[in-house]
């Protein structure tokens, strides 16, 4: 029987977001006095040794990417949190943000530590304007408490753009630009924020630093899948018996998610099909469940864990809709920076309506796809990329309901 | 507090740009073209790229609107529960379609994308303040609210 495994939701509803003390008393801030005591490169293989992968939705190895920001002589660095999150169904940073701020806050102040950063940014999106408050007041009192003495931490809000989650998209923002992704290389860790070398961190990511520090890095890499260790926070949308959140080891399959944790499906129907890691992610079908959710688990059905939201159909939902208007998303989101992309989704769009309205054919569907693998491969960011998913696993897995609005 | 005054309050915050634009729309609700030349000035950037940016952004408008900013999500999870009717209903009851502001000046209707509040859908947010579970017969209350 699965079971729940908080870290990063450790002190969720357990301590008052805006007392210290009550995060002190929980052990908090010790993994920092641990790290600011440890050789930089040592606290540094410890967090790669873990084998702590990004949980944003790229997945690469956290340590990796901090030595590549503390190999660098730059006198100035900067330490990033990406609190962008903006996949649809998504809430989970919101919830580590609004009940246990300060375990974010100590994971960026070990980062900028071990990398030899004295200022971090929090960008905070601009739908969550009531937690810009919540993580003043904890900066402030980390500050008091003599935390932050040689970091400074800032909030900077988004304004309502889906694609500066993607993180050169994200530092173009801070600067105060439009958020239009960059071309890579150079990655951040190089070159970044102002052009200086930069560490981008989903929200998710910093808070298991603490743990990792305080129960090591073995205990940790011994969790769930060796390959994509740790838990993962997940949280459910549509059709399910439990609109929750939960945090559960990397080993735990789908069917779990689903079913033992989420309730299974609502109102006696039958699953039809569930949707992973946010709106860009693959439509999954019954025969794929017993998957695990770790990273590359997924990757092996093609499908992405991505933030981890799960949204679940059941056997009523007209899939070729939803797709249809996850294509609308795509298609108002494109920042239009690169041609594949903003033609792209649009094009993508204009064809799922097509269908949608019943005036589709084969043709469509085979030109979507060859459409969706150029876009896979041509467009500049993770969003064109990740675009098509829907529209190409739904075609692959649901091509029945396509059939059916066809001439 | 005038858009100049808010402007100088940013003036020495690297890339602040944005956060001006935040605080200016929290006064005015929309960002006034000629503040917009002003921020341009003060941050030194052409007016071309402040004006960018403003358009950019989907929270910034660069047209006036009502003071009250409702936003109701049209993503997949408030899609399938019913976001749809909310929508109907709201611009039935303010009289206004998506994209128009009431002739009183008190509200403006617009889409979102998520607001991370997936626990509890249909969500609409007022002034960034989201109300839960939506549904046609709670608009009147919420409304009320900002009358």
């Amino acid at each position: 029987m699965a079971e729940e495994m908080r870290i990063v939701l450790r002190n969720y509803g357990k301590v008052d977001p805006l007392k210290i003390d009550d995060y002190i008393a929980q052990g908090g801030y010790k993994s920092l006095e641990k790290a600011r005591s440890m050789d930089k490169k040592a606290l540094i293989d410890e967090v790669k040794k873990s084998n702590l992968r990004g949980r944003g939705g790229a997945g690469f190895n956290c340590g990796l990417k901090w030595s590549f920001a503390a190999g660098n002589v730059s006198p100035q660095k900067y330490v990033v949190c990406n609190a962008d999150e903006g996949e649809p169904g998504t809430y989970k940073d919101r919830l580590i943000m609004e009940g246990d701020p300060h375990t974010l806050i100590e994971g960026m102040a070990v980062c900028a530590y071990a990398i030899g950063a004295t200022q971090g940014y929090i960008y905070l999106r601009g739908e969550y304007p009531f937690l810009v408050e919540t993580l003043n007041i904890a900066i402030g009192q980390a500050k008091e408490k003599g935390f932050l003495q040689d970091f400074d931490l800032e909030v900077r809000s988004g304004a309502g753009a889906y694609v500066c989650g993607e993180e050169t998209a994200l530092i173009e923002s801070i600067e105060g630009k439009r958020g239009e992704p960059r071309f890579k290389p150079p990655f951040p860790p190089n070159e970044g924020l102002w052009s200086k070398p930069t560490i981008v961190n989903n929200v998710e990511t910093y808070a298991n630093i603490p743990v990792i520090l305080e129960k090591g890095a073995e205990w940790y890499a011994g969790i769930g899948v060796a390959s994509y260790p740790g838990t993962k926070v997940f949280t459910l949308t549509g059709d399910v018996v439990n609109r929750t959140f939960f945090e559960v080891p990397t080993d735990t399959t789908i069917r779990d998610v689903i079913f033992t944790f989420g309730g299974g499906v609502r109102d006696g129907k039958k699953f039809k099909a569930v949707q992973i890691g946010g709106t860009s992610g693959a439509f999954i079908p019954e025969s794929l469940l017993d998957t695990k959710v770790a990273f590359d688990d997924m990757g092996a059905i093609g499908a992405t864990l991505g933030s981890g939201a799960t949204f679940v159909m059941d056997e009523t939902r007209d899939i070729v809709d939803v797709v249809t208007r996850i294509m609308k998303f795509f298609e108002h989101e494109s920042c239009g920076k690169c041609a594949p992309c903003r033609e792209g989704t649009a094009r993508m769009y204009e064809l799922m309506e097509k269908v949608n309205d019943g005036h589709g054919s084969a043709k469509d569907t085979a030109l979507m796809n060859k459409l969706g693998n150029v876009m896979s491969y041509s467009c500049l960011c993770g969003l064109g990329q990740a675009a098509p998913a829907p529209v190409l696993t739904t075609i692959k897995h649901f091509g029945a309901d396509y059939q059916a609005k066809m001439k | 507090m005038s858009y100049k005054e808010i402007i100088a309050k940013y003036a020495d915050k690297p890339g602040g740009l944005i956060e001006a634009y935040h605080a200016i729309q929290r006064e005015m609700s929309y960002l006034p073209v000629e503040a917009i030349a002003e921020a341009a000035e003060v941050f030194k950037v052409p007016v071309s790229q402040a004006y960018g940016v403003a358009t950019f952004y989907s929270m910034f408008s660069v047209k006036a609107r009502g003071k009250n900013v409702i936003r109701m999500c049209e993503s997949a999870p408030c899609h399938v529960a019913g976001a749809e009717e909310v929508l109907a209903a709201l611009e039935k009851e303010l009289g206004i379609k998506v994209g128009e502001s009431t002739a009183d000046g008190k509200f403006a209707l617009e889409l979102t994308e998520c607001v991370g509040q997936c626990q509890a859908t249909p969500v609409l947010t007022v002034n960034g303040k989201p109300y839960f579970d939506v549904s046609p017969a709670k608009l009147a209350g919420i409304l009320a609210e900002y009358k």
